[in-house]
């Protein structure tokens, strides 16, 4: 893809990220950073393609390592988000609507 | 193997970029949040799964077992940790992610081609390295590895400027000659710089610093996407980097303070330093039996739960303490300053873990106005976000911040460890006014005393 592609997506993608979490409560903070905190763990994609493309063995052995530390951060990043909500989800029925509901449902 | 041609592939990629976004929407709102956090696990799941299937990998089963390894160690650890744990485990994994994409980008110097992809290379290396670092030193300050109080020395800011001076040449030369021993060398001044960068950082303000770090990991992120041509590492770390823009801020606002005050107030001398001096102040020490007859004899009673009760594992008690007091006709609610814990909203969920009812959660703007009417305000473990010095000290370090106004209850009980100051290290004027009374101990024993002084009443 040519730069100017990939300068779009970039700063488009900068207005999304602005706009999808503009009016988050602060209860949500925490389980927000978390989840965005996972979803950067997607390096993964970019490890095992270096580590897919390694033919000297350091290099395999320093991408095997970086595939090791995206997928902790992408697992991990995950599943603890998810234990965070598992307490909000306990007691859904009584959650009253918060200041993000207006901003996320269109 | 290539069973994917590049058009699928891209359309995958699309797919996961697309489920990335519904999921920080989904995780925007109390309702949706849990589902949000799962549909971003399926996008990386399509991702991880499109990548196999599409490039031309050698070393797959390497590969496989590398991630069965990251897999093994990180969920067990993510499943067991104890809820007040999770901000250092939130840091450490953001640390992790950092270094990952640091050295995708060591790796791919030799294939890079033109200034621009070099010039991504270098804002990888440097931005990863910060960020793993940083999270290193956060975690250890989190852990308690290491003090929570800003470490700083003399000469500090002529370090750091050497440091980033070092960086900036550093980068400089590996554009020019693309070597990736120059390159090691720019690793490990960012390693130097995150570290310096977080060090002198106050306990109280470690969370805004998670989360810009999870910033930088974001842009990282961003610039290998562009170092490998991969569009969805630009839109995912690109995403985050904006979204965790919005959200460090919010946070800062939360607690009055601005990002660049945190991050280099220390070298201004103005950070959180605190002291750990114990006062000889005389202060009016009480017993659970004289809490629990305040309790009991009270119309009106607001908790304020901070991370001592996190800590001492108490909020099971504290939410039972509630319920007996209800019982006897009592109104009760939970004042929840908006970074009670350790992290914005971390209270909320310690508390939900003990099923305390959300309408009994208060957030602070509503509750202030409400502590004159209340005739006991019980401040469970927490000093700074009830500290008055935030509003009348015009030096101190927690200056600005928004407080619990406690001081406006007819009483107020302190369930406190010791005389300790709290976390930024401020002694609080609140403990010696005439009104207030202090009961010592572990919040969770105190609280189970009081609970049962109320239940024999």
């Amino acid at each position: 893809m040519d730069g100017m592609s990939l300068l779009t997506i970039t700063v488009l993608a900068v207005f999304v990220g602005f706009e999808v979490v503009s009016k988050v409560s602060s209860t949500l903070h925490t389980p927000l950073m978390s989840g965005a905190n996972a979803i950067h763990g997607i390096i993964l994609v970019g490890a095992i393609i270096v580590a897919g493309q390694a033919t000297d063995p350091w290099v395999l052995t320093v991408a095997l390592l970086a595939v090791v530390l995206a997928t902790a951060n992408l697992v991990g990043g995950f599943v603890v988000t998810d234990r965070m909500l598992h307490m909000f989800h306990a007691r859904k029925d009584a959650a009253r609507p918060a200041a993000g509901d207006k901003a996320a449902g269109k | 193997m290539s069973v994917l041609d590049p058009a699928w592939t891209a359309l995958l990629y699309l797919v996961a970029a697309v489920f990335f976004i519904l999921a920080l929407r989904g995780l925007s709102s109390p309702r949706t949040a849990r589902r949000g956090n799962l549909v971003g696990a399926a996008g990386a799941v399509i991702a991880v799964v499109t990548v196999f299937l599409s490039a031309r990998l050698e070393n797959i089963p390497w590969i496989l077992a590398a991630i069965a390894v990251g897999a093994a160690v990180a969920a067990p650890v993510a499943r067991r940790v104890k809820m007040t744990q999770m901000p250092q485990l939130v840091a450490l994994f953001n640390g992790v992610g950092g270094g990952a994409a640091a050295l995708v980008a060591l790796l791919e110097l030799p294939h890079a081609d033109g200034p621009w992809v070099r010039l991504a290379i270098v804002f990888t290396l440097l931005v990863g390295a910060v960020s793993f670092a940083g999270s290193g030193v956060t975690f250890a300050k989190l852990q308690e590895l290491m003090t929570t109080r800003p470490v700083l020395f003399p000469g500090l800011p002529v370090v750091m400027a050497a440091v980033l001076l070092a960086s900036v040449a550093a980068a400089a030369a590996v554009m020019v000659t693309g070597s990736t021993a120059l390159a090691v060398l720019l690793l490990v001044l960012g390693l130097a710089a995150g570290a310096l960068l977080v060090l002198p950082v106050g306990g109280a303000d470690v969370p805004i610093v998670i989360s810009l770090l999870n910033v930088f990991t974001g842009l990282a992120v961003a610039a290998s996407g562009l170092v490998l041509g991969n569009v969805l590492l630009v839109v995912a770390g690109t995403l985050v980097g904006a979204s965790g823009t919005i959200l460090t801020r919010a946070m800062a606002a939360a607690m009055g303070r601005s990002v660049a005050g945190i991050m280099f107030g220390a070298f201004r001398g103005s950070s959180t330093a605190g002291s750990t001096a114990v006062s000889e102040r005389p202060v009016r020490s009480s017993t659970p039996e004289d809490v629990a007859v305040l309790l009991r004899y009270a119309q009106r009673v607001i908790i304020v739960p901070g991370y001592g009760l996190a800590v001492a594992q108490g909020q099971h008690t504290a939410a039972e303490l509630a319920q007996a007091l209800e019982a006897r006709g009592i109104e009760v609610d939970f004042a929840i300053h908006p970074v009670a814990g350790r992290m914005p909203g971390h209270m909320n969920v310690l508390l939900a873990e003990a099923n305390v009812p959300y309408e009994s959660l208060k957030e602070m703007v509503e509750i202030n106005p409400e502590f004159k009417t209340a005739d006991v305000a019980l401040v469970v473990g927490a000093n700074d976000v009830v500290n008055p010095a935030a509003k009348t000290t015009a030096g101190s370090p927690i200056y600005g911040m928004p407080i619990l106004e406690v001081a406006a209850a007819r009483q107020v009980v302190f369930l406190k460890r010791s005389m300790r100051p709290g976390f930024a290290g401020i002694e609080n004027d609140l403990l010696y006014e005439p009104q207030t009374s202090l009961l010592f101990g572990d919040a969770k024993d105190s609280l189970a005393q009081v609970l049962g002084a109320v239940k024999s009443l």
